[in-house]
Formats: C-alpha cells, sequence, structure tokens
C-alpha cells in the first residue's frame, strides 16, 4: 500500500551517463514529507547519482526531478542553488566541514551565506551542536575533533536551516561501530523531531535497518519496497 | 534419545520435513520422476551436507500423493518390487509457488534453506531476484524491530539485539552477494 498524498521529491525515469557508463537507466523513486528512507545496493549501482540528481547537484539526461510540485532538473542552476541552501540539507561520509573555520562557524555557515547576521547564527548554530551533543566542538577546528564529533558537527550543519529534505551519503561510512550508530541515531531523532524527510544511501544494513522502508538500486534501475511494512510517519509543512 | 524433542531440535525437523517435501514437487515441475531420479536430482542440485536417504524420499513421496500434490504416472514392473513414476498436480504446483513467494521467518542457519529456493527458482525459470528481494525485505523488517527495541531499551536491551543484528545483517550481505552472482550460477545449473 502506497501512502496518499503527493510525494514531496520524486524521481522519475531518471537516465544518467557519465562517457561510456550509465549510472542510472530509468530510475524512479518518491519520497514523502517525515519519512526516512534508505537508498541500497552495491557498488556501482547509481545509488549516489540518484541522490545527487534528486537533490540537483546533477543534472539527469533524461526523466525528471520534482520537488514541492515543481520540475527541479528544469530549473536554472542559480535557482537550484538556492533551493539546496533553503530546503535541503547535506551529509557526506568525509570532508564535508570546512577545515578553516570552527565547528560552530561551519555550522552558522548556511544561515550566513543567506544572510543571517553573524550573532543570531551562531547563537542557533551552538543550540544544534548542542543538541547534537558537541557542543564543546564549538570553538574547535575540524582538525582538533574526533571523526564521530566531526560528523555529528556536519549533521547539525545539514539541520541547522531546517531542511524539509534531507541527503545522507553514507553519513556513517569512516566510523566505527558505536560512534556511526551515534550519528544516526541523533541524525534520525533530530529530523523526526523538525518533520524533515530523510534520503539515506547505505550499502550497510544496519544503518538502512533506522529506515522506514528502503529503495533497492541495482544496474541504474531501482525498487521500491516497504510501503506495506512501513507507513512513513508523515508530517504536514 | 535423550533431548531429542525438546522445541529447538523439534521445530527445525519439521521446518527440514517441510523443506524438503516442497525441494521433491519443484523438482517434479519438470516433468515425471522415479524416485531414484528425484534422489539423484536432489543431491545433485542443492549439495546438502548428507544425501538423501531412499527412505526419506517414498515416505514424503507417499505424504504428498496422500495430500493429492503428487499423483502416480504409470508403474513399471522389475524383479524387484514395482517402480512408480510420479507427477506434480496443479495443487503441487500452486504449493511450490506459495513456498517460494513465502519468505523465511529470519533466523540463523537457515542458508541452505534460502540457497535451495534461489537453485530452485533458476532451474524452474522463476525470478531469484523476486525470492532475494522478498527476503532482504523480511530480513530488513525484523532489523528495524529490533532497532526500534535497541533505541527505546537499556544497555541489555541495546546488546542483545545488537547480537541478533549482526547475525541478520550477515544473511543480508549473503543475500546481496548471491543477487551479484545469480547470473553466473544460472549458467553453472544448466544443463
Amino acid at each position: 500500500m502506497e501512502p496518499t498524498g503527493g510525494a514531496l521529491l520524486s524521481a522519475v525515469d531518471l537516465r544518467k551517463s557519465f562517457g561510456p557508463t550509465q549510472a542510472l537507466d530509468g530510475a524512479g523513486m518518491d519520497l514523502y514529507a517525515g519519512e526516512v528512507v534508505a537508498v541500497m545496493g552495491p557498488s556501482g549501482s547509481g545509488k549516489s547519482t540518484l541522490l545527487h540528481c534528486l537533490a540537483g547537484i546533477v543534472q539527469p539526461d533524461g526523466g525528471e526531478v520534482r520537488y514541492a510540485g515543481r520540475v527541479l532538473s528544469a530549473m536554472p542552476d542559480r535557482e537550484r542553488s538556492a533551493l539546496r541552501r533553503t530546503d535541503f540539507g547535506f551529509v557526506f561520509q568525509f570532508g564535508q566541514l570546512v577545515p578553516e573555520l570552527t565547528c560552530l562557524e561551519n555550522v552558522a555557515l548556511p544561515m550566513r551565506l543567506d544572510g543571517v547576521r553573524r550573532g543570531p547564527a551562531e547563537k542557533l548554530a551552538r543550540e544544534w551542536l548542542d543538541r547534537l551533543e558537541v557542543g564543546d566542538t564549538a570553538d574547535k577546528r575540524p582538525g582538533e575533533v574526533s571523526g564521530g564529533q566531526g560528523q555529528r558537527a556536519a549533521v547539525a550543519r545539514a539541520l541547522v536551516t531546517e531542511p524539509r529534505v534531507v541527503f545522507a551519503d553514507e553519513p556513517t561510512g569512516a566510523l566505527d561501530s558505536l560512534n556511526g550508530e551515534r550519528v544516526l541515531r541523533l541524525l534520525v531523532a533530530a529530523a523526526k523531531e523538525s518533520g524533515a524527510a530523510v534520503l539515506l544511501v547505505t550499502h550497510e544494513p544496519r544503518v538502512a535497518a533506522y529506515s522506514d522502508r528502503e529503495i533497492v538500486v541495482r544496474d541504474g534501475k531501482s525498487r521500491q519496497v516497504g510501503f506495506a511494512a512501513a507507513e512513513p510517519a508523515r508530517s504536514p509543512r | 534419545m535423550n533431548g531429542v524433542y525438546r522445541p529447538e531440535v523439534y521445530t527445525p525437523c519439521i521446518l527440514l520435513r517441510m523443506s524438503i517435501a516442497n525441494t521433491l514437487l519443484g523438482l517434479l515441475e519438470s516433468g515425471p520422476k522415479y524416485g531414484y531420479d528425484l534422489k539423484r536430482l536432489y543431491d545433485e542440485s542443492f549439495r546438502q551436507d548428507r544425501p538423501l536417504h531412499y527412505g526419506q524420499v517414498y515416505s514424503t513421496l507417499s505424504r504428498l500423493l496422500r495430500n493429492g500434490l503428487v499423483e502416480e504416472k504409470g508403474i513399471e514392473p522389475g524383479d524387484g518390487p514395482d517402480r512408480k513414476r510420479y507427477a506434480i498436480t496443479d495443487a503441487g504446483v500452486t504449493n511450490v509457488a506459495e513456498w517460494l513467494g513465502t519468505p523465511e521467518n529470519p533466523s540463523l542457519y537457515l542458508q541452505n534453506t534460502l540457497y535451495t529456493k534461489v537453485v530452485l527458482a533458476l532451474l524452474s525459470g522463476r525470478s531469484a531476484t523476486d525470492v532475494l528481494d522478498a527476503q532482504r525485505a523480511e530480513h530488513l523488517r525484523a532489523m528495524r524491530r529490533l532497532t526500534t527495541r535497541k533505541t527505546d531499551g537499556d544497555l541489555a536491551d541495546q546488546l542483545i539485539c545488537d547480537h541478533a543484528l549482526f547475525h541478520l545483517e550477515a544473511d543480508l550481505r549473503w543475500l546481496e552477494l548471491t543477487a551479484a552472482r545469480l547470473d553466473e550460477l544460472a549458467g553453472q545449473l544448466k544443463p
């Protein structure tokens, strides 16, 4: 049984090639407000390309990406960039924090880029660092904190603008089991609390187990499963 | 014999018996066969630790006959007892389809049954990918339940659930690896 109501973000028959390699070959999926969806599949199956297309980072060769009633894949680059700042948050496996800035400045960065003054931006950033249990890293640079702490600061930065969608590409891939779990638990709890949907790309079943349902990508084609098992928690926004 | 009928021993015995019956039924889908041929095909196709006993084959076939899942298709007289050929009935085909379409309860050491299902799906021209995907979904459902219990529970809950989660994850990795090797396996199973 598919959830009723319109999807917040959809991929329809997406095709994308990089040179002779076809990364996506008719992939499609829906993401509903407030749900956590895992995108699973072997290495090279096209799951990261699917995420990049859905986030408007990569333009598909064919098919459409629809977001909140608009065709995202048809928007000009500038509009997509603005949308990524205001509506989307990102957590990647490595290196997304700016090494020259402190953790606090990193978390405040998306708000600063959107024109928020330093005082209020850093106040909110500090609250988010506390919420992710890494308030003590505020004045440290990413190189001075542990991998797990840095990743929690990255989650704080992804959520600080209260995005409607969080894209997480192997967010725990560089962490040990315990730290990975802590990051994941905090990410999912914070996203659920703020009503954000999460698209979680992972090859690890234990990470996928934090999702409401999963999508399997193989050879650039996707398969949606799990609607019957888990009605996604949806909160109107 | 002491302890043989403990639930943890008895239940797998029943499950194994059901699995053998369904597998023999599945092997009959390609055409009627003698009990001897079924035993040989079973041993060759599924590489279980121990070969199937003749007694087990014939007792299973009698049960299937009684339940209307197979029928006798000719008798060949010989020096010893008459040889009977068995054919699968429509009800038998439905039984195999339902068995293949029903995911196993995620539990430890079920790889043998899963491997059998994958091979049988390939041999019978069904989608082995569907068998693997149904199982993956069932495993992830079990992992979600454990993850929820772990998130809401105390340290003991977390440790107990983690133990089960790691085992289920190992099964899932096997499912993924097998999915990637289906073409190769299908090629090896061709006569």
